[in-house]
């Protein structure tokens, strides 16, 4: 829906925007992969991962070598009629597999082990990732993979170390203090690095974007009503960011509905984990759900501007096909466990 | 549970971190669309809407019998819009519109502040061929656009330029002042002349047209518009056939030439010589041309008219002569015998006739402009009462006319000399006063103002650019009697009329002229100008009026180094005269029928 108001054209009487009806064939997908998700017992998820897991590898491989570029990046795979992006599909079999490994260990994870995983499971695909270049989902699945194995529980020495890789993200938080600078001490300090700095580029998204949320003020400008999207004032509009397009249409109170939706969602998807019948089901519900939370935090603070601007998209909201599919077939996942908490059904 | 016995534990941290994110996304969003939301809604109605000022018409300056001086037109510029320029192609663009790239690119890029979303101009005044170029090439530079200002054609080229003024783009002063805020930013404006000082009439009121534009400044839709209000025409005393003639009759020399109406105090013509063409201001002047006009040794930015002072050289005699008899120091039968000079202790005052006028009268004195006369007349009345006369006349003061920034003139006398130069006041400074030499400086439009006033017989009248509606109220009349002004008059009539007359030169057979001439000394020494080069000869002057019997036209013409001012000045005077006597009587004829 969002998707129709940020791609309609500016004027009344132009042409239906393709990207919605696109969107909308992959959201049929998306619910009939749901649907199929929720249909059989999610143990066979355990069973198939190292395959599944292979197969994301290869389809990674395949973007390296003949992907398609968009955006100055290489994350298409063109398969005749749909092209789709790999990285979207992958994320899935890797917490599945993560999932998976780290149930089959016992007890606390030890330094060795951990160092093991992490090269056995993260260290290729992410590296794969970040030769895209998609840097945001590389991001994304290192958090994943650090949140699980803290879940897990760590040895002392082990979770030393998850303790240094996280000081190696300080930046992230930098960012957010950033932030906190007035403007002209921002430009004195992106003067003093980077003379260079386009004011048209990176900052011209963000401020467009504060510019679009902030005029939603309290109720929005309605649907349909925004400007900022469909004046191409905003850039990215339909993707990335696409919080800024419904923020400026729905304003405060919309915001808040929309947050607290994502946040029910993400909260039943802990609830699920805890409720897991074993513990493969509860890491990977806890996983997806630490996916979801990551992603829409990152996207929604980067269109605030608390966050530095990294390409990724907002869960169900984004145009996006395969990342529809990948999040509807996640939640199929998450309802698969609930539904089947109890052992003794089976 | 199934996992580990901390886990559940370590689920519901989770779930406290995760809420407290969310709880630093609403803060922030309640940051933006709450406390700061109705700033950022501004900011995003600047980004959609822009209010873009229309310049209205100007009004058509018009000479006095309503013959357009100006002709609006379009000024054609190229611009693009500020967003969007990653990707441009500079060098592309550079080769399009024939630019240096870094200068292309420094304007691109250093675009004000302030201005993020107003379109950046980048090359002006562009021809039709030019446009058609850049036309043609728009879809490779989706975000130029090509606009159209209002700016002026001068239909007359450089004639009556001093007059009329011209039109240029406002600078930074006149960028901040409240007076020019309804103007649309980088609109021409009056910078000279008629245009400056009436710029507010001319100018009317800009219209506004706020339109819905997207990212690329595109138009999108037209959501208001107010109609610009065309300016007023203004309709000048200028008689442009006049002040055409007299700036031909000039040639190649430099001076000017002031014309009144002595029963208004309307300017009929304005000349100062050498001109430049106001066209070039007006279609955005390129800074060569700018500097080959400022540094031009001939000066041709100055109006002469107004901003240069001379001594007035004998036409000065008419003051002098009026206060004489005024005062009652002679008689019209006072006779003084000139042998070409007089002696003042160890120095001799010469006249300009070696051999001597012989015993003459006022009368005669005037006609040959005899020196020794009025060296005589300056002695028996002294220099403050000379002063106070010339004063009386409007010489040594600013004639208020704002059109340029004027120089006062000068007429000294006792007071000043002490003051100023802390020295008595020498009888031999006296008689060079007297000829209108020494310290005495006028301007060309103070001797036609003068001239007006001795042609009407008394009556001050505020000088007028503008022609006037009905007849003016004179300022004031100066308490000097008639008999006075006839016997002066008539004299000046002689100096063109009869024999022996310096001005002979003005004679016509169209119409009685009277005048006066006079030759200003450049170097002291009095030498044959003929053999002198031209930057050491004389400055010619002739002051006229015309008819004799009821004058309608005063004027004054000075020539810088002419020479003798019968032989340089008074020939333009009566060129001058005449196309207007014609132009008159063609009118009357029109009128009577």
């Amino acid at each position: 829906m969002t998707i129709y108001s940020a791609t309609r054209p500016p004027l009344p009487n132009g042409t239906m925007p393709s990207y919605y009806i696109r969107q909308l064939y992959w959201a049929i997908m998306s619910i009939l992969a749901l649907l199929l998700m929720i249909s059989f017992d999610y143990i066979w998820l355990k069973r198939a991962s190292y395959v599944l897991y292979g197969l994301g590898m290869f389809l990674l491989l395949l973007v390296l070598l003949l992907g398609k570029t968009g955006m100055g990046a290489q994350r298409w795979l063109n398969l005749g009629v749909i092209s789709f992006q790999p990285s979207e599909v992958f994320k899935l079999f890797y917490i599945i597999t993560i999932s998976r490994y780290l149930s089959e260990m016992q007890g606390k994870i030890g330094l060795a082990s951990l160092l093991k995983t992490f090269f056995l499971l993260a260290f290729v695909p992410i590296i794969m990732l970040i030769k895209q270049p998609d840097l945001g989902t590389a991001i994304i699945l290192l958090l994943v993979f650090l949140s699980l194995v803290i879940m897990k529980g760590l040895q002392r020495k082990a979770a030393a170390l998850v303790v240094l890789i996280s000081l190696v993200s300080v930046p992230f938080l930098g960012n957010i203090l950033w932030e906190g600078l007035k403007d002209y001490q921002k430009n004195r300090l992106v003067a003093f690095l980077e003379p260079e700095t386009d004011p048209s580029g990176i900052g011209y998204h963000i401020n467009q974007s504060k510019v679009a949320i902030g005029s939603g003020q309290v109720i929005g400008k309605g649907y349909l009503k925004g400007t900022q999207g469909p004046f191409r004032f905003l850039p990215e509009k339909h993707t990335d960011f696409i919080f800024a397009v419904f923020g400026e249409e729905w304003g405060f109170a919309g915001n808040v509905i929309l947050l607290f939706l994502y946040l029910s969602l993400i909260l039943r998807g802990l609830d699920t984990a805890s409720k897991a019948k074993d513990e493969f089901g509860s890491l990977l519900a806890l996983g997806i759900s630490f996916m979801f939370t990551i992603y829409f935090f990152v996207n929604v603070g980067m269109t605030l501007g608390i966050m530095p601007v990294v390409g990724v998209p907002l869960p169900f909201m984004s145009y996006g096909g395969t990342s529809l599919l990948a999040n509807f077939v996640a939640a199929g996942i998450l309802i698969n466990i609930r539904t089947r908490r109890f052992t003794l059904f089976y | 549970m199934s996992i580990n016995g901390n886990s559940s534990e370590k689920v519901l941290i989770s779930a406290y971190l995760i809420i407290a994110l969310f709880f630093i996304l609403t803060i922030r969003i309640w940051q933006l669309q709450i406390l700061q939301g109705s700033e950022y809604r501004k900011l995003s109605e600047e980004n959609r809407l822009r209010i873009v000022r229309v310049a209205a018409p100007r009004g058509i300056i018009f000479d006095r019998n309503g013959i357009p001086l100006v002709k609006n037109t379009p000024y054609y510029f190229v611009s693009i819009s500020p967003q969007n320029l990653d990707g441009l192609d500079i060098s592309a663009l550079a080769e399009l519109l024939k630019m240096d790239k870094d200068v292309l690119s420094e304007k691109v890029k250093n675009r004000p502040q302030q201005n993020l979303y107003e379109p950046i101009r980048l090359k002006e005044g562009l021809s039709t061929k030019e446009i058609a170029l850049i036309e043609a090439r728009r879809s490779d530079f989706p975000s130029l656009a090509v606009d159209v200002d209002v700016s002026r054609d001068y239909l007359f080229g450089s004639t009556g330029a001093h007059l009329i003024g011209y039109l240029g783009k406002p600078n930074e002063f006149q960028y901040s002042s409240p007076d020019f805020r309804d103007v649309p930013s980088n609109a021409f404006i009056g910078q000279w002349g008629v245009e400056k000082l009436y710029d507010r009439q001319l100018r009317g009121t800009s219209g506004e047209r706020i339109i819905e534009m997207d990212a690329l400044g595109r138009e999108l839709r037209l959501i208001k518009e107010k109609s610009p209000v065309r300016g007023d025409d203004v309709k000048l005393a200028m008689d442009i056939k006049l002040q055409k003639e007299a700036e031909e009759s000039f040639g190649e020399k430099t001076g000017a030439l002031v014309a009144m109406k002595p029963d208004t105090g309307e300017i009929l013509a304005m000349v100062s010589k050498p001109s430049f063409d106001p066209n070039l201001f007006a279609r955005g002047i390129k800074y060569r041309q700018w500097e080959e006009l400022n540094q031009n040794k001939k000066l041709p930015l100055l109006n002469r008219s107004l901003q240069s002072q001379y001594p007035p050289g004998s036409t000065f005699k008419i003051i002098t002569a009026i206060a004489a008899i005024e005062e009652g120091a002679i008689d019209v039968n006072t006779k003084v015998t000139c042998t070409g000079e007089i002696v003042y202790g160890k120095w001799h005052f010469g006249c300009w006739q070696k051999h001597g006028h012989g015993t003459l009268s006022l009368h005669r004195a005037l006609v040959e402009s005899c020196d020794v006369y009025f060296y005589d007349l300056g002695k028996r009345l002294g220099i403050d009462k000379i002063a106070s006369y010339a004063r009386m006349f409007g010489l040594g003061k600013e004639t208020g006319l704002r059109i340029a920034k004027e120089r006062s003139g000068m007429v000294p006398d006792t007071k000043w000399k002490q003051e100023k130069r802390k020295q008595p006041w020498y009888l031999g400074e006296t008689f060079n006063a007297s000829i209108g030499q020494g310290y005495v400086a006028t301007t060309p439009f103070q001797m036609a103002q003068m001239m007006s006033i001795v042609a009407n017989g008394g009556y001050i009248y505020s000088p007028s650019l503008l022609m006037a509606d009905n007849k003016p109220a004179p300022l004031t009349k100066l308490n000097i009697r008639q008999e006075t002004f006839d016997e002066v008059k008539k004299a000046l009539s002689g100096v063109v009329n009869e024999n022996g007359g310096t001005g002979w030169a003005a004679k016509s057979s169209m119409v009685n002229i009277c005048g006066k001439t006079g030759t200003a000394q450049v170097v002291g020494m009095k030498r044959d100008s003929k053999y002198l080069p031209e930057m050491f000869r004389d400055h010619a002057w002739f002051v006229a009026f015309a008819p004799y019997e009821a004058p309608e036209i005063a004027l004054s013409v000075m020539m810088e180094h002419g020479g003798h001012g019968g032989a340089a000045a008074a020939p333009i005077a009566k060129r001058a005269i005449e196309v207007y006597m014609k132009g008159q009587r063609l009118e009357n004829r029109q009128t009577t029928h």
